[in-house]
């Protein structure tokens, strides 16, 4: 009998595991290729002064975003930060709303009333990205909850920081959604700095999540972030988990963003020689190089990549050609009768 | 028609809602066994069962945090915060998440719930959990404020509450839980945004809300005996949205204003309230309008000092008695 390890096209004993498929290994490698070109171009238009206001970008993290979007089926839902270009173009977002949002245009996901940290796309999935550190974890046990309450079978994952482990709602929110058994996956993407201070400092154990895992009777799930088959895999363990009504976890991913904390950062306070070391270990070469494993041949991934390319390109261009938001929705959407009076 | 107390007519208003509609879920520290810290739900847990009616951790943020992400993606949350001083530790939420959500995305995300808590003075228990904070809340865009000061407007503005598309901050009035007042039978629905003229006058607008509208009637009321002066008592009610309408119009005819609050001086609801006056109704006024406000410190415990901080009937009259000239 075959089994999904004897069909993979790996060399013999190459001990390649081919549980993923084709179809998804492509998609993964498409998913990190795309989030790459956008945040890399989401820089380029920084430095022409095209990008406004903040801006925080993943690059260097992607196979998180992509390893989970991959996960998660429609009606999913994705809390993120104000790192969260990934996880909302991860969740199939188009790139014009995104770089529309940060360069202020009227084509933005937000038509710039709320900016590169606030993406959302109800649509998608992307019930909003938090800027206050912490907030969104009960945010996302109050979606699971409404899950748990209905009968419905989606699952709402929840993304932050190393450094947000070490804030109350953390703490509150693991509690919570521990006690409640709530379909709610945490994910904690550890890239070593919260923003300029390394996480090492300001904890008294080794990992920020996986080593407080135990105090809310949760499994310790520390994993490789960089590997996106991994991620995918462990994604589909916890939402299995979530969708059976066993409960919350708290995955631990570990990873490093090849930029600073924000645009303004320089992140000078980086010990030399760390960005290279973790450059070797990069999600997108790596996964290149795996699909090359798989016999995937170089003319597949350069149209592949030249596809991405035209997506980031075209959007950059119908972004810079985009007018700015109409002045008149300043006073849109304040309360839900689309208005904002407060009296009469 | 049934005399109630405020109390009850919190698990009243509560209940209403709940068997109304399926999505209204509520939850807070000690509500559901227990029926509250101030037995102001005590029931609701037998009525609605333990999948509506949730008893959580002492975790404020993640009370108001669930409350949120279960109210944009479809329930109609109450959540309960034990007193109101609390919203300190979960502001987060009150302050940039709640009121927030719906602008920032450009009108995608919903957020239609209700956090009730005990707001105010009169138990003694000092500067923590006494205060009036309901300006807090008031200064914020996107939220709603209301304050009841009876029986039959806590269960009209709870609907009102529960059915709004907005999130309203509801403070119950500690020192009013224990006060009466006729209810009818049936279903009761109020509008968010009326003020209501408890007592029609025409020498003087006096304008408060919560526990400060039964001292201003006593006060109106000696003032009317005593010195022959005829108040206009309103009740604000709804601090978001407000009813300026109302307190204007009392104002063309009385041309006096008083405001009477319970918070500390600096930014309360009654110096907007002032503020709208002067702007749009100057030339109505024959004398400068007076705040009466409880002066700007922390609330002292003992019940002698408490009592004489906090606006009283006596303070009041003879503050509007010395501004009139009478
Ligand atoms: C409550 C709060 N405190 C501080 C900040 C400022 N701040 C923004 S991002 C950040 C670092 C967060 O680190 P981490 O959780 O590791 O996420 P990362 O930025 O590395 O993705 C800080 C301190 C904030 N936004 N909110
Ligand atoms: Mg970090």
């Amino acid at each position: 009998m075959s089994t999904a390890k004897d069909r993979a096209p790996g060399p013999a004993g190459s001990g390649l595991n081919d549980d993923i498929g084709e179809e998804k290994r492509l998609a993964l490698y498409r998913s990190q290729v795309r989030l790459r070109d956008a945040e890399q171009r989401a820089f380029d238009l920084f430095l022409q002064n095209l990008v406004k206001g903040t801006s925080h970008l993943s690059l260097g993290q992607e196979a998180i975003a992509a390893g989970f979007a991959e996960a998660m089926v429609k009606g999913d839902l994705s809390f993120c930060t104000y790192r969260g270009h990934a996880h909302t173009l991860a969740r199939g977002v188009p790139v014009e709303k995104v770089l529309g949002e940060l360069m202020q245009k009227d084509n933005g996901l937000m038509r710039g009333k709320g900016g590169s940290m606030h993406l959302t796309s109800e649509k998608h999935g992307v019930m909003g990205s938090y800027a206050i550190i912490g907030a969104h974890l009960p945010i996302a046990c109050g979606a699971a909850w409404r899950a748990q309450y209905r009968g419905d079978k989606d699952v709402s994952v929840c993304f932050f920081g190393d450094g947000t482990t070490n804030i109350g709602a953390f703490h509150e929110a693991l509690n919570f959604a521990a006690v409640w058994k709530l379909p709610v996956v945490f994910v904690c993407e550890n890239n070593l700095y919260m923003e300029y201070t390394p996480i090492k400092d300001v904890i008294p154990i080794p990992q920020p999540a996986a080593d407080r895992a135990s105090a809310y009777g949760l499994e310790r799930i520390l994993i490789d972030g960089n590997d996106a088959d991994i991620v995918y895999r462990t994604a589909q363990k916890a939402f299995a988990r979530a969708r059976a009504g066993e409960g919350p976890s708290l995955i631990e991913c570990l990873t490093y963003r090849h930029s600073g904390h924000s645009r303004a950062d320089p992140a000078k306070y980086r010990p030399e020689g760390e960005l290279e070391e973790w450059k070797k270990h990069d999600p997108v070469k790596l996964y290149r190089e795996r699909l090359k494993q798989f016999g995937v041949s170089d003319a597949q991934i350069a149209e592949i990549d030249a596809s991405v390319r035209k997506e980031v390109d075209d959007a950059t261009e119908a972004c810079k050609a985009a007018p700015s938001p109409p002045l008149d929705i300043i006073t849109t959407d304040v309360y839900a009768d689309g208005g904002w009076a407060w009296r009469n | 028609m049934a005399e109630i107390s405020y109390r009850d007519a919190v698990t009243r208003g509560i209940a209403q809602e709940m068997a109304r509609d399926p999505d209204v879920v509520f939850l807070g520290e000690d509500v559901a066994k227990p029926g509250g810290c101030f037995k102001a739900t005590v029931g609701l847990y037998e009525q609605f069962g333990g999948v509506r009616v949730r008893d959580t951790p002492i975790s404020e943020q993640a009370i108001l945090g669930a409350a949120m992400g279960a109210a944009m993606t479809g329930l109609k949350p109450i959540a309960e915060i034990m007193f109101s001083d609390f919203i300190a530790v979960c502001f987060d939420y009150i302050a940039n998440e709640f009121p927030k959500a719906r602008y920032m995305s450009n009108g995608q995300t919903k957020c239609p719930l209700v956090v009730r808590t005990a707001n105010g003075a009169g138990s003694r228990f000092g500067a923590q959990h006494s205060q009036s904070v309901e300006n807090w809340c008031m200064m914020i865009p996107g939220l709603k404020v209301v304050a009841p000061s009876s029986p039959i407007d806590v269960v009209g503005l709870m609907a009102a509450a529960v059915r709004d598309p907005d999130p309203v901050i509801f403070f119950e009035h500690k020192s009013l839980y224990n006060s009466k007042g006729e209810v009818p039978d049936g279903e009761i629905l109020d509008t968010l945004g009326t003020a209501k003229i408890l007592r029609p006058g025409k020498d003087c607008t006096i304008v408060a809300l919560a526990l400060m509208v039964p001292r201003a009637l006593e006060a109106a009321e000696r003032l009317r005996i005593d010195h022959g002066i005829d108040c206009e008592v309103i009740d604000v009610r709804s601090l978001v949205p407000l009813d300026t309408k109302t307190i204007l119009a009392s104002v063309a005819k009385t041309h006096r204003l008083f405001t009477v609050e319970e918070n500390p001086r600096l930014c309360g609801w009654g110096a907007e309230i002032v503020s709208i006056v002067a702007d749009e109704a100057f030339y109505d006024l024959d004398g400068p309008p007076v705040r009466i406000t409880t002066p700007h410190i922390p609330l002292p415990a003992a019940d002698i000092m408490e009592d004489v901080v906090l606006p009283t009937p006596q303070r009041i009259m003879e503050t509007i008695r010395r501004s009139l000239g009478s």
